[in-house]
């Protein structure tokens, strides 16, 4: 189901993933040949001590990383056979990503926050202006449309960020730390949304997190320790 | 909300620094609208001269004079049709420090060559009629409140002495490039006062002016002058009246060279200060330029919102100096008018102008674009906080 109207949707599938990063002729392996795959549907919260791979893990499957061995197939497409172009053509199509400080564009009220992927649509203005209030809406911030970030909360910015990555229906929703940077009542409120969106609208969900309480929302706990998970 | 949008919010997000920026660069556009100007102006005389008009000069030097008795003979050339003569005067009117063009001229001719010196019948008459008399131009005559009928008195620096003179009257000019500071006095009334006083530098004019029957047969006619004078005491040099007037305007080549080179180093000064901004604010922004990245925006997305806000920034500043350059071009040729009788901006030079800041715009707008592309995502979120 969307949250637009019904569908079926996808998998993630990793095989033999490994990622290094290089400091000079040092190699810093990052990932050791992870194997792992998501149901439609899934939430899961990947967990681990800072340092273990889960951001690196996470940038793979949204693409915007490229692995040093290994696949990363996701929706159903095989992430090393795209150019940068098409990586972000389907970037753009299949992913909705929450970053830990919601990076919002400061000069941008919340509406046009959430209006700016689907720019990248063939929506027209008022298709545009039906997505983004159906998604300001689902975060409960339909009243705050025309506010900038610099006048709303962390926890309000969160929840357009959460908007933002929602707004043109993505496959798969990717959010690394996203509580990390808010005061308990608000990370509830945040990790309540998540849970909604994967319970209500079926959204494969996978959260990078500290938080236990994320992890008990999460039908699903992953442990990366040392670039392995388990 | 388009890319073009969030450029201009972007560009509005440090209101000071785009304020100065734009500012800089309006002052530098209005300075070098200025300084083109001012070359202009030099260059006004060569611009209003006529294609059918040729100056005949010594060809060793326009210092040296040429005999009276060459008039008649050019004349004779097939393809002239008028010959007239002028002399610098050089003489100063109280002050020294005071220049203004002062030529002795022939009285019967001299304006018939010059339509567009219009000069009334009563002026004429009385300048053709009074032997110490002169014709000046408005802004001369503006300059020292004279009106006709008054005596001014002249003092010489080619031909020393007090030179007592009755202005006949005031002569306007039909174009706007036309010079209206000089003053015209009659060569007879300087010949004659040299005859009496140092006859050897009497019966000598300064520049024959011939017109001619037209301009395509400039060359020939100049060609014809000349070797009727060769190997002659005084032998010719005949061009048109612009060559003529480039060959005075030749003498100040290095002050205008100058000017030329100070006009293009402040637009390398404009393109330094927009790279600094933009350079600046891209620097502020890589994450967010990661974020729209990981949005799904492609490099030329970037490429067009980094190089919209440098546009809006240039095209902004560029628009406001051309448009305070009428005002300050208007107050500087009117505190300059003496020196610079015909002082106007030209289009061409704002249309310079405004292709320099839009260049500018764009060129200042590389390095961000290179930096904003070439980062890749990780390492743009990386700079977050």
């Amino acid at each position: 189901m969307s949250i637009y109207g019904e569908r079926s949707r996808t998998i993630v599938e990793i095989e033999a993933l490994s990622k290094s990063y290089f400091r000079d002729s040092l190699e810093i392996p990052v990932l050791r040949n992870l194997n792992f795959s998501l149901p439609e549907g899934e939430f899961v919260a990947l967990m681990g001590p800072s340092g273990s791979g889960k951001t690196t893990l996470l940038n793979l499957i949204a693409g915007i990383d490229r692995p040093t061995k290994g696949k990363v197939k996701v929706a159903g497409t095989d992430l090393a056979q795209l150019s940068e172009g098409e990586l972000a053509k389907w970037r753009a199509r299949h992913i909705g990503f929450i970053f830990q400080f919601y990076n919002l564009i400061p000069v941008l009220t919340a509406y046009e926050n959430v209006e700016l992927p689907l720019l990248l649509t063939s929506l027209s203005k008022s298709e545009r202006k039906e997505h983004v209030e159906t998604a300001l809406g689902i975060v409960g911030l339909s009243d705050r449309m025309h506010h900038y970030p610099r006048q709303l909360s962390g926890g309000q910015e969160q929840r357009v960020a959460i908007a933002r990555a929602i707004a043109t229906d993505p496959t798969l929703i990717l959010a690394d730390e996203p509580t990390g940077d808010l005061d308990k009542k608000s990370a509830e409120e945040i990790l309540e949304l998540l849970s909604r969106l994967n319970s209500e609208f079926k959204k494969t969900i996978v959260v990078v997190t500290h938080d236990p309480r994320a992890a008990e929302k999460a039908h699903t706990k992953k442990h990366l320790d040392k670039g392995e998970l388990s | 909300m388009k890319i073009l949008k969030l450029a201009i919010k972007n560009a509005g997000r440090h209101k000071l620094r785009t304020g100065l920026t734009i500012v800089g660069l309006a002052v530098a556009v209005m300075a070098f609208g200025l300084i083109r100007t001012v070359i202009d102006a030099w260059y006004a005389g060569a611009e209003a001269s006529a294609p059918d008009r040729l100056v005949s000069r010594n060809a060793v030097n326009i210092i040296f004079p040429l005999p009276l008795s060459y008039k008649e003979q050019i004349l004779k050339v097939p393809g002239v049709e008028k010959v007239s003569y002028a002399h610098w005067f050089g003489a100063y009117y109280t002050d020294p420090k005071q220049f203004f063009a002062n030529f002795a001229v022939d009285h019967h001719t001299y304006f018939d060559l010059f339509p567009e010196v219009i000069v009334d019948s009563q002026t004429l008459a009385n300048f053709r009629s009074q032997r110490n008399a002169a014709v000046v131009g408005q802004i001369l005559a503006d300059r020292f409140g004279w009106k006709p009928g008054d005596q001014v008195r002249l003092i010489g620096t080619i031909y020393p002495g007090d030179w007592d003179l009755v202005i006949a009257g005031i002569y306007h000019g039909r174009d706007k490039t036309t010079d209206e500071s000089a003053l015209m006095l009659r060569w007879d009334y300087l010949d004659e006062t040299l005859r009496a006083t140092v006859p050897v530098r009497a019966g000598y004019v300064g520049w024959y002016i011939s017109k001619i029957s037209s301009p395509a047969e400039a060359v020939r006619i100049s060609a014809a002058i000349d070797s009727m004078f060769k190997n002659s005491l005084a032998e010719t040099l005949t061009q048109t009246e612009k060559q003529f007037q480039l060959s005075f305007i030749a003498m100040s080549g290095t002050i205008i060279t100058a000017l030329r080179i100070i006009s293009y180093l402040i637009i390398g000064i404009l393109l330094l200060v927009l790279t600094n901004t933009m350079g600046m604010s891209a620097r502020e922004r890589i994450s967010e330029y990661a974020v729209m990245k990981t949005l799904g925006f492609k490099p030329f997305h970037l490429v067009q919102l980094i190089a919209d806000e440098s546009l809006f920034i240039s095209l902004s500043g560029g628009i406001l100096g051309i448009l305070l350059t009428f005002p300050m071009a208007s107050g500087f040729g009117e505190a300059m008018k003496y020196y610079f009788p015909v002082f106007e901006t030209k289009p061409q030079d704002l249309l310079v102008a405004g292709i320099f800041a839009l260049c500018v715009g764009i060129l200042a707008s590389m390095f961000p674009i290179l930096k904003a592309t070439r980062v890749s995502i990780v390492d743009g979120l990386r700079s977050i906080g």
